[in-house]
């Protein structure tokens, strides 16, 4: 998929996102916030974590991502940004597919084309190293815009001189 | 969104070529033509389009 050119400058704002749930209405705030600061010319950084991870997995519905025996078991209950739950009311699984509907009936754009918008505007994806180690998830198993897996002290580093915000 | 989705758009085209949008009124009306100013891009014209409520908006690269 092609990138736009966004030439950051050193006064470019910035905005960095910890994505820890994996909850469908959460990731859409988180991806709704990243394409809108990007495409108004913010340097945007994502940070997933935890649940978040499931957001930016490679296989999408539920499969025995991980190492391991347990990493396997929280990979099939979890799935990944197709079978995300509403924080509220997910009613086994139905509300997602309510909202899906939704979004498209009312013209906006669904989870699924607001992560590709983000990979599009060149927002930047990182993952937790730890989450990564207690889930047994592997950087092959993750997207590949996923630049770098990191720890907090990375990126803070990363986020400094910005707003940051946890989701 | 709507202004993600143009800018998208736009940074597909060449400097020089124009982008027509359509756009509701309210928020997204506001928005595009302002962000799209504070990118750098110039907004050719606005005008009333056929479908009641909305404008089209032609922003040139």
């Amino acid at each position: 998929m092609a990138t736009t050119e966004i030439k950051l400058d050193p006064n470019t704002k910035k905005l960095s996102l910890i994505g820890f749930s994996g909850d469908f209405d959460k990731l859409v705030a988180v991806f709704t916030l990243a394409t809108g600061a990007a495409a108004v010319g913010y340097e945007v950084n994502l940070f997933f974590t935890f649940w978040g991870l499931d957001g930016i997995k490679i296989k999408q519905g539920r499969s025995p991502v991980g190492k391991g025996f347990l990493p396997k078991v929280f990979g099939v209950f979890m799935g990944g940004l197709k079978s995300a739950p509403v924080s509220r009311l997910n009613f086994g699984g139905i509300s997602p597919k309510i909202f899906r509907y939704l979004m498209r009936k009312n013209n906006v754009a669904t989870l699924e084309e607001l992560v590709e918008a983000a990979k599009v505007l060149n927002v930047n994806f990182y993952a937790c190293e730890m989450a990564m180690h207690i889930l047994g998830i592997q950087k092959s198993d993750l997207i590949s815009e996923v630049k770098e897996v990191l720890g907090v002290a990375s990126f803070l580093k990363i986020a400094d001189g910005g707003q940051t915000l946890f989701i | 969104m709507t202004f993600v989705k143009t800018k998208i758009e736009l940074s597909k085209l060449k400097s020089g070529d124009t982008l027509e949008v359509l756009l509701t009124e309210g928020e997204p009306l506001e928005n595009v033509p302002r962000s799209s100013t504070e990118q750098g891009f110039t907004v050719l014209s606005i005008t009333e389009a056929e479908v009641k409520g909305t404008h089209k908006v032609v922003i040139q690269k």
